[in-house]
């Protein structure tokens, strides 16, 4: 690939004795969506912060098109925040939330472009009406797209969303997702876009970062991330059911469970301590040896989550909607082994 | 329901504004009526009333009288009040600017020893200011301060800064940094974020510190007593050192004189009520 846009060395920050932070490195390239997936307290606000400059890292190094940014102000660096808590002006209207960071000593702009420039970015976000409005009498949905504008309206080189999404309702959330996706196609504009939720990840990243307690654990495009995840941690953070991971010993080139259940054929070049990992939708209710019992069933609509008891392990197999199944009625599950994920156990995965 | 609160309301305001009631009456009257021992309560323009009547006539004397300097006094009573709108003002708006710009250091700054330094500030108040009049007199005799407005002004400063400190912190620490650090993203500088976005959002406890300010300053005896005996004399002083006059004890004009120096403390208090009453929760961070 070419030169990256934005490229972090070593980065790493702690706060007293917490370690929030450890050796981060990464790239953006022109035009990418980068989304920064992890669990809450994984670092990820305190990584956008560190590239807004917000937050000073301990160590490494940030670079923009080749210059070092690791010291500059946030006012120096010309990128746009945008605020899980939309964070607007609470005593201007909407119209000089916007003129606001265009108004920054240094801009120079003249009041027609300023004009311009917020018409044109209030058409965008479909937020014209609302431009005479105090920010405070504002729904939680027309905050977001208000504090989007304040960010686009500038033009910056660079984006940077901390969960814009997660204070919304699901309705408004699926909404502002697709325009936002739609909106960073057309401004062509670099983005990392931070966020908890995996859909969101699957649906916008161009390329999805996890991250998880201050490290990133892998780099990739939405489908590597989910077809071939480099540990059970970067596989639970993707798909719904949540992956199955059963740990495994290999004997006689069969997987035996730590109840002593045969579940399926090993490879010989596999090692002997392993974790599996099967997701919900690789496991059939039928044609399997061992039998298992029905305990809970979540109904999805077009599909169901049945979560089983299966050779002393808890699973969750997604079936198609069609079958009738009860609490209590008893399956063989069969696991398709070309899609099982296979980890050589470490001390640390447990 | 509706009425009932009238039922306090109503006598209460008889009881808390009888004592400025009397002061009006007292301030239209002559000497004489004054000290009369019948009080006379309805004011008429009739005039040769007979003792004991309940009816005063009115004058306007008294009010005059605060023009021209009072027997035995170097200056009119209108002199002293504007050394008293000097002083209170200055000394005002220098704890507040004080304050506000150090409780922003405490609020928003990792500073070493920070409570420490919190408890020491507000450790100042824990003497009763009186008892260091004499070490402040003795200072301030070095110094050439004493009946100077200067010396006052610092005075008050100096007692209410605490105060000030505390309270401005309160409310700042109550604004979220979000919205600075919205700002400084934005474009500004740490120093145009303080002045466009933390002290528009302060002016509420910029307005309750300075009332808390003025009114102690205003109303302060001892040490304005204790360090003048002429250039610098506040209104209190000024009418403590009317008793024993000899001419008597002007009450006509003590009260026109206390009656202005009341009027802009209650206007004052009138015009920020709205900030002292308004919450300092804004609504636009979801938390």
């Amino acid at each position: 690939m070419n030169n990256p846009f934005l490229k972090i060395d070593n980065l790493s920050k702690n706060y007293g004795e917490t370690q929030a932070l450890s050796e981060i490195s990464l790239s953006l390239y022109a035009e990418e969506l980068l989304v920064i997936l992890g669990p809450t307290g994984a670092g990820k606000t305190t990584l956008l912060r560190i590239i807004a400059g917000l937050e000073a890292a301990d160590t490494g190094r940030i670079t923009v098109n080749g210059t070092d940014i690791t010291h500059q102000l946030p006012a120096e660096r010309d990128v746009a925040l945008v605020f899980q808590n939309f964070s607007l002006y609470p005593n201007k209207t909407v119209r000089q939330n916007l003129e606001f960071p265009l108004q920054a000593p240094g801009r120079n702009l003249s009041k027609t472009d300023i004009a311009n420039r917020i018409s044109h970015t209030a058409d965008l976000l479909r937020i014209t009406p609302l431009l005479h409005r105090p920010a405070t009498h504002l729904s939680g949905g027309e905050m977001q797209r208000v504090a989007i504008g304040r960010a686009i309206v500038r033009q910056p080189q660079l984006f940077l969303l901390d969960e814009p999404l997660t204070n919304l309702d699901a309705k408004l959330r699926e909404v502002l997702r697709v325009e936002l996706i739609r909106l960073q196609r057309n401004l062509r504009t670099p983005m990392i876009y931070v966020t908890h939720d995996r859909v969101e990840a699957l649906s916008m990243g161009d390329r999805i970062a996890v991250l998880s307690e201050g490290k990133i654990l892998q780099i990739g495009s939405p489908e590597e991330i989910y077809q071939q995840p480099n540990s059970p941690t970067v596989a639970r953070q993707l798909g719904y059911p949540p992956i199955n991971t059963i740990d495994v010993q290999k004997r006689q080139n069969q997987w035996f469970t730590a109840s002593n259940h045969a579940i399926m054929a090993a490879d010989h070049n596999v090692p002997s301590n392993a974790t599996l990992g099967i997701r919900g939708e690789d496991i059939s209710p039928q044609g399997g040896e061992i039998s298992a019992t029905i305990e809970v069933i979540e109904d999805l609509g077009a599909s169901t989550i049945l979560l089983a008891n299966w050779a002393g392990q808890p699973i969750q197999i997604l079936t198609s909607g069609e079958q009738q199944w009860r609490v209590g009625d008893e399956i063989y599950p069969s696991i398709d082994p070309d899609r099982v994920l296979v980890w050589r156990t470490t001390d640390e995965q447990g | 329901m509706k009425y009932s609160r009238w039922l306090v309301i109503i006598p209460y305001f008889f009881l808390a504004t009888l004592p400025l009631c009397w002061l009006l009456l007292t301030s239209l009257k002559t000497q004489e009526a004054a000290i009369s021992s019948t009080a006379s309560l309805i004011p008429t323009t009739a005039e040769n009333l007979a003792p004991g009547d309940l009816s005063f006539s009115v004058t306007l004397d008294a009010y005059r009288k605060l023009a021209t300097p009072h027997t035995g006094k170097a200056h009119a009573f209108f002199h002293y009040l504007l050394n008293s709108v000097i002083i209170g003002l200055l000394s005002t708006l220098t704890s507040v600017v004080l304050g506000t710009g150090c409780a922003y250091g405490f609020s928003r700054f990792r500073i070493a020893g920070a409570r420490d330094w919190l408890f020491f500030i507000l450790s100042t108040r824990f003497l009763p200011p009186l008892a260091v009049v004499v070490p402040v007199l003795m200072m301030y005799r070095v110094f050439n301060l004493p009946n100077t407005h200067l010396g006052l002004i610092l005075l008050y400063t100096a007692f209410n800064l605490s105060l000030a400190v505390w309270l401005m912190k309160g409310f700042i620490d109550e604004i979220p940094r979000a919205y600075e650090e919205a700002a400084l993203v934005d474009g500004y500088s740490p120093l145009q974020a303080f002045y466009k976005i933390i002290l528009p959002h302060s002016a509420t406890g910029m307005a309750v510190t300075a009332v808390f300010c003025l009114i102690s300053a205003w109303n302060e005896y001892g040490f304005a007593l204790a360090l003048n005996n002429a250039e610098a004399v506040t209104v209190p002083v000024y009418f403590a050192g009317l008793q024993g006059n000899i001419q008597g004890i002007p009450w006509p004009q003590i009260a026109a004189g206390v009656l202005i120096f009341v009027v802009p403390i209650a206007v004052f208090t009138v015009l920020v009520r709205n900030h002292l009453l308004r919450g300092v929760t804004f609504g636009t961070i979801k938390q």
